[in-house]
């Protein structure tokens, strides 16, 4: 790949005789924002302490601009480093923590002064530089973090769950500053993090790692609408699943699947054939809820068994008639601004055509 | 209400009394004598006299004493940069063999001191451990004296304070977050420079604490000069007992400990205006 920052090949690595990492490939590119997504003891923490020389790998190798980077110490990888507890220098003020990096470089007088207080304007604590970390609040240590990292200009910015610590709201408000920082340094970016949401916001691609491996590597939107497995479409956000059936397969393409007493028309990426056992996924917000059965499109019958309000959207459980229980999402719209279910109401559970994903039943 | 200030009231009597009676009176009857005439027959004679203090500028106990110090800074020196690698690595080790560590270092304290010290001469004795494992590996050919030396003092006095330092040094190095060690390095700082930047630093505490544990006891523990150096190699500590004991003279005695309890009390005091500077170096940069 030309523009391929990192490229990691046949990674692995293992604790204790317990395998961390297996056989991890990753072209990492030059100035993307790539997130390693999984929960936790998947081996993301460990790909990052390996890439940043924390750690060594049992086999595998590293390149950094096409050169060996496993060869080096971490003093002198390209690479930085924002922690998830932050490591602020605790007998260091904010100015020196930022300044840290290029006094050992020696950068000095009106450079350092310089490049420091641009550092620390970037993630606006300009105004703190004579703090001490034990004086600041935890999103504003994480900034400190960023700029002691961004600072020494480095290929690439390992943040290991860095937005962790914080509270759900000063979490939103640094993703969007993240996302803000790494366009404006165009550095390439590996962030780890096992929180979903963070991983589709921020990210141009995202790794799904299941036990030491890749599970899927997409953007965003490739993994929340079309996963390759069941495991990355249950990790990421809510789905239903609908077990099923193959009962044929069509001249255009298309499968028939037998779910309960329906049977569903619909296409799949997978080879399937028929009599295999498979999974039909759909997102809350896919499906519709309907008072009255409706014609041409599959519905299933079923009871409101819990509902809950979201402010934005109406989130109903629904106990099927066939036994399996499902979750909506429907957004409040103007048509319609009070719409409201009673727990125990009878209602016809249908999707967007074309939205479901259905993939092999692994289990 | 009234009762907790009742309890209030007597712990702080108790406290406040028990300081004044076990540490100021005595302290003030050290001062006091101090300032008293010598008299052979009587210990002290009852009329003001800086005689005890015009006898100490002789050159003969000022040799002494500088002796002394020079001997606590050597070991203290020894036990810093000894202890401090041992800290650090028991700190790092998995809890279970730092609990072990631990441990080993403690047990040397169940038997007494004294005991410890008539255990180093067996060992550094003409016929002792060390001459007998040096012949038979031939590295020498006919024993070596190292009783009665400073060798023989300086590794007594090492190995007697040595846990003092250590258990200061790891307290300091337990609550070190590793991972300030990884970001040193992770942002360009190799081995030295991380110590020197990030370790030495944060565990200064630790460092001032354990120096101050060793140099202090170590200028007066007098019968370690006296086993392991003979009469010749005199410690302030010595001096004090000798005066005190054997030439009842009470006010010199009383004079030398005022004078010690004076050099400790400016060390200290260097010590934390060090501390201090540091601290305000690193604020104003």
């Amino acid at each position: 790949m030309a523009d391929s920052v990192l490229s990691i090949h046949g990674l692995c690595k293992s604790f204790s005789n317990q395998q961390i990492l297996s056989d991890f490939h990753l072209e990492v590119r030059n100035g993307e924002f790539i997130t390693l997504l999984g929960p936790s003891g998947c081996g993301k923490t460990t790909l990052l302490r390996i890439v940043a020389g924390f750690e060594e790998p049992d086999s595998g190798t590293i390149l950094l601009d096409g050169k060996n980077l496993l060869s080096l110490p971490a003093e002198k990888r390209k690479v930085n480093t924002v922690f998830q507890s932050y490591a602020l220098f605790p007998h260091l003020s904010v100015f020196e923590n930022v300044a840290f990096g290029l006094r050992l470089q020696k950068v000095k007088g009106e450079e350092l002064e310089n490049r420091v207080n641009q550092a620390l304007t970037q993630v606006q604590m300009a105004n703190y530089a004579e703090r001490f970390p034990h004086q600041l609040s935890g999103g504003q240590q994480q900034r400190v973090a960023m700029a002691r990292a961004t600072v020494n200009k480095p290929r690439i910015l390992l943040l290991d769950e860095p937005l962790s610590a914080l509270d759900a709201r000063l979490r939103r408000e640094m993703q969007v500053e993240l996302k803000r920082l790494q366009r404006e340094l165009g550095i390439s970016f590996i962030f780890v993090t096992h929180d979903q949401d963070e991983a589709l916001s921020m990210s141009d691609r995202v790794v799904v790692i299941q036990e030491g491996r890749i599970a899927q590597l997409g953007t965003p939107r490739q993994v929340y609408e079309e996963p390759e497995n069941l495991y990355v479409a249950k990790f990421i956000g809510e789905i239903n699943t609908f077990p099923g059936v193959v009962q044929e397969e069509l001249d255009n393409g298309q499968v028939k699947i037998q779910i309960g007493d329906q049977i569903v028309e619909t296409r799949s990426k997978k080879n399937l054939s028929p009599g295999q056992n498979v999974v039909l996924l759909l997102r809350p917000e896919d499906l519709r809820l309907y008072q009255q059965p409706q014609r041409d499109i599959p519905v299933f019958a079923g009871s409101i068994a819990e509902r809950g309000y979201r402010g934005s959207t109406l989130d109903t459980w629904i106990h099927l008639d066939n036994g399996l229980k499902i979750k909506a999402c429907e957004f409040f719209d103007e048509d319609d601004p009070d719409f409201d279910y009673r727990v125990g109401e009878r209602v016809m559970v249908a999707w967007v055509k074309g939205w479901e994903v259905v993939l092999p039943d692994e289990g | 209400m009234k009762v907790e200030s009742k309890t209030k009231f007597f712990i702080i009597t108790l406290v406040s009394g028990w300081l004044v009676l076990l540490g100021v009176v005595p302290l003030l009857l050290l001062i006091g004598a101090s300032f008293l005439a010598h008299d052979p027959m009587q210990l002290v004679r009852f009329e003001f006299s800086t005689d005890a203090y015009v006898q100490l500028a002789d050159p003969v106990y000022i040799k002494v004493i500088w002796r002394s110090l020079q001997l606590a800074l050597i070991t203290t020196f020894l036990c810093l940069i000894i202890g401090y690698p041992f800290a650090w690595y028991t700190a790092r080790l998995s809890p279970g063999w730092r609990t072990a560590a631990l441990v080993l270092l403690m047990i040397p304290f169940w038997t007494n001191s004294l005991v410890r010290t008539y255990a180093i001469r067996m060992v550094l004795g003409t016929q002792g451990i060390l001459n007998k494992v040096l012949l038979s590996l031939g590295i020498i050919d006919a024993p070596i004296r190292f009783m009665y030396t400073d060798f023989a003092v300086v590794t007594g006095l090492f190995y007697l304070m040595l846990p003092f330092m250590i258990l200061p040094l790891y307290a300091s190095a337990e609550k070190l977050n590793f991972q300030l060690v990884e970001a040193a390095r992770d942002l360009g700082a190799g081995a030295l420079q991380t110590l020197r930047k990030v370790i030495l630093p944060l565990t200064l505490p630790g460092i001032v604490a354990g120096c101050v544990m060793v140099f202090v006891p170590t200028m007066g523990l007098f019968y370690v000069a006296s086993l392991l150096g003979g009469a010749r190699q005199l410690l302030i500590g010595n001096l004090i007992q000798q005066q005190f004991l054997n030439a009842r003279n009470w006010p010199l005695g009383s004079a030398t400990s005022v004078l010690l309890i004076f050099v400790m009390a400016v060390m200290l005091g260097g010590y934390g205006l060090l501390v201090r500077r540091m601290s305000q170096r690193e604020r104003r940069k």
